[in-house]
């Protein structure tokens, strides 16, 4: 006989770039969402208030990045869906011949490092084609994470239930239309804070791309450092502000996934 | 009369296990016919085997002069005039009633928002749904969803209609308002293949019970007759059993 108490098989063990799982003791005051966020906005306003030398200078040059980091990583996140449709939808055809491409896809990218990646994407679009380091960065990132985003779409369509695609089907409609009008919009709601996780994801990652061309947070801390040599003053206030938007967009994606689970009951 | 459903040595493998073996069975025009038989009989697989739901390893099946198996059939326009309620209902979650109802219409057969809407509220009116028009599938009760799946079957007009264990899911007290939806159907001369152990239903409104075992079909009889006088050992083995 199996014994009880093992897991069920098929049971997963999630751990996500984003929001973290919700434990059960984390339900009062004191969780360390709240320790940490409270930590970190505190640390901030001390060195930008009292340590005005150099602290406020920096958060103000650093700050500058902040625009950058974000719009890089929602065009690229905006990539990297359209991609990962394609990649999810690649899986689960029925032809093999496209399996097998988005199959090499995925495993391509997801075995080799992320810098790896962006440094040889950015080189070979900067060999091939005459494009902006901006939009070479986009590109980059929306490839490297289309790969991710591909196995997301193909967990979300596999979750929904078999019977909907027999009933679409039992009307009459084709594959395409039965995907678009009744698998896909179910999907999209499944996979909404998995994607925001990814964003999350992908916003702390896009400083690797400051490596080649952005002057994104972590780059315009690097230009301050070459040119004051306060490099540990200023790698605290980046490491900082990654933190508190990180914090914020992960408290949202609690919010969202929170509210999607009370919508299904 | 040419049979509406024509079904010829039907035989369906999954892996190594033989699910139809053989089974033969015609349905005329406005008939209604039922199929019993234990779980694993094969009964859905046939069923499903109509609208090519599953693809049959061997043998032929007509709709009118359509063949459902043929390698060029025309799968789509088939199974447009094949309408379809599950056990499980299998309503689109992210839509409202309405709109469940003339997806297929407005997609498949291209009618205008405004037409098939309207359709599709005489046919929630026919169900007995009228004032649930902008509800969302999991707001109703299990008969009312099993009602509009019905109705989202029937929107596409179609001219047989299956019917697979339709009241399996339901509690008890729910079973009657769906049996009801479908005996008026019967009774307006609508072709109908119905996988269902209602013994009720099938008096009231079945002209033939098919009873099914291990893949083959064993038995068809009209329903008074089949039910209190089989002919066959399995089929009376297997009714003691449920009645």
């Amino acid at each position: 006989m199996a014994a009880i108490d093992q897991p069920a098989k098929g049971t997963r063990i999630e751990v996500t770039d984003g929001a973290l799982l919700p434990i059960k003791s984390e339900r009062g005051i004191l969780n360390s969402w709240r320790v940490t966020f409270v930590f970190s906005i505190v640390m901030l306003a001390i060195l930008f208030f009292f340590y005005e030398e150099p602290y406020s200078q920096i958060v103000f040059v650093v700050a500058k990045g902040i625009p950058i980091t974000f719009s890089v990583t929602v065009f690229a996140i905006l990539g990297s869906i359209f991609i990962g449709l394609f990649a999810g939808l690649g899986q689960i055809s029925r032809l093999r011949i496209v399996n097998l491409i988005a199959g090499v896809y995925i495993e391509l990218i997801r075995g080799i490092p992320l810098l790896v990646q962006l440094i040889f994407i950015y080189y070979a679009l900067g060999r091939f084609f005459k494009i902006e380091g901006t939009i070479a960065a986009i590109i980059a990132l929306s490839i490297c994470y289309g790969a991710y985003m591909g196995e997301i779409f193909r967990a979300g369509i596999q979750s929904i239930p078999k019977g909907q695609m027999e009933a679409a089907l039992a009307l009459g409609l084709s594959r395409g239309q039965a995907m678009r009008l009744v698998i896909l919009p179910q999907t999209v709601k499944i996979i909404l804070p998995a994607i925001g996780n990814e964003f999350i994801a992908m916003l702390k990652d896009s400083s690797l791309v400051s490596v080649i061309a952005l002057r994104d947070i972590l780059r315009r801390g690097r230009e301050y450092i070459a040119r004051t040599f306060l490099s540990l003053e200023t790698m605290a206030i980046v490491a900082l502000v990654y933190l508190v938007i990180t914090l914020v967009l992960s408290k949202l994606v609690a919010i969202l996934e929170d509210r999607m689970k009370t919508s299904e009951t | 009369m040419k049979p509406r459903i024509r079904i010829e040595e039907a035989v369906k493998n999954f892996g190594h296990v033989q699910a139809l073996k053989g089974a033969s069975l015609e349905v005329q025009p406005g008939e209604v016919v039922l199929i019993i038989g234990p779980s694993g009989s094969g009964k859905s697989t046939l069923l499903r085997s109509v609208n090519r739901l599953e693809r049959l390893s061997s043998g032929h099946i007509w709709i009118d002069d359509d063949r459902v198996t043929g390698p060029k059939a025309d799968i789509r326009r088939i199974r447009e005039e094949v309408g379809m309620v599950f056990q499980s209902f299998n309503l689109f979650p992210h839509l409202k009633v309405l709109d469940n109802i003339s997806l297929g219409p407005r997609n498949v057969k291209r009618t205008a928002k405004a037409a098939a809407e309207e359709k599709s509220r005489a046919l929630l009116k026919k169900v007995g749904l009228s004032d649930k028009e902008q509800a969302w599938p999991e707001q109703l009760s299990g008969g009312q969803q099993q009602r509009v799946a019905i109705a989202r079957a029937l929107a596409m007009e179609p001219k047989v209609m299956l019917f697979d264990e339709p009241t399996s899911a339901l509690d008890p007290e729910m079973i009657k308002e769906v049996l009801d939806v479908m005996l008026a159907l019967a009774q307006e001369g609508m072709t109908m293949l119905v996988v269902s152990h209602e013994m009720g239903f099938a008096r009231a409104a079945a002209d033939k019970v098919v009873f099914m075992d291990e893949g083959q079909i064993v038995e068809v009889g009209p329903p008074d007759q089949l039910f209190s006088s089989p002919t066959e050992e399995r089929t009376q083995r297997f009714l003691k059993h449920i009645l």
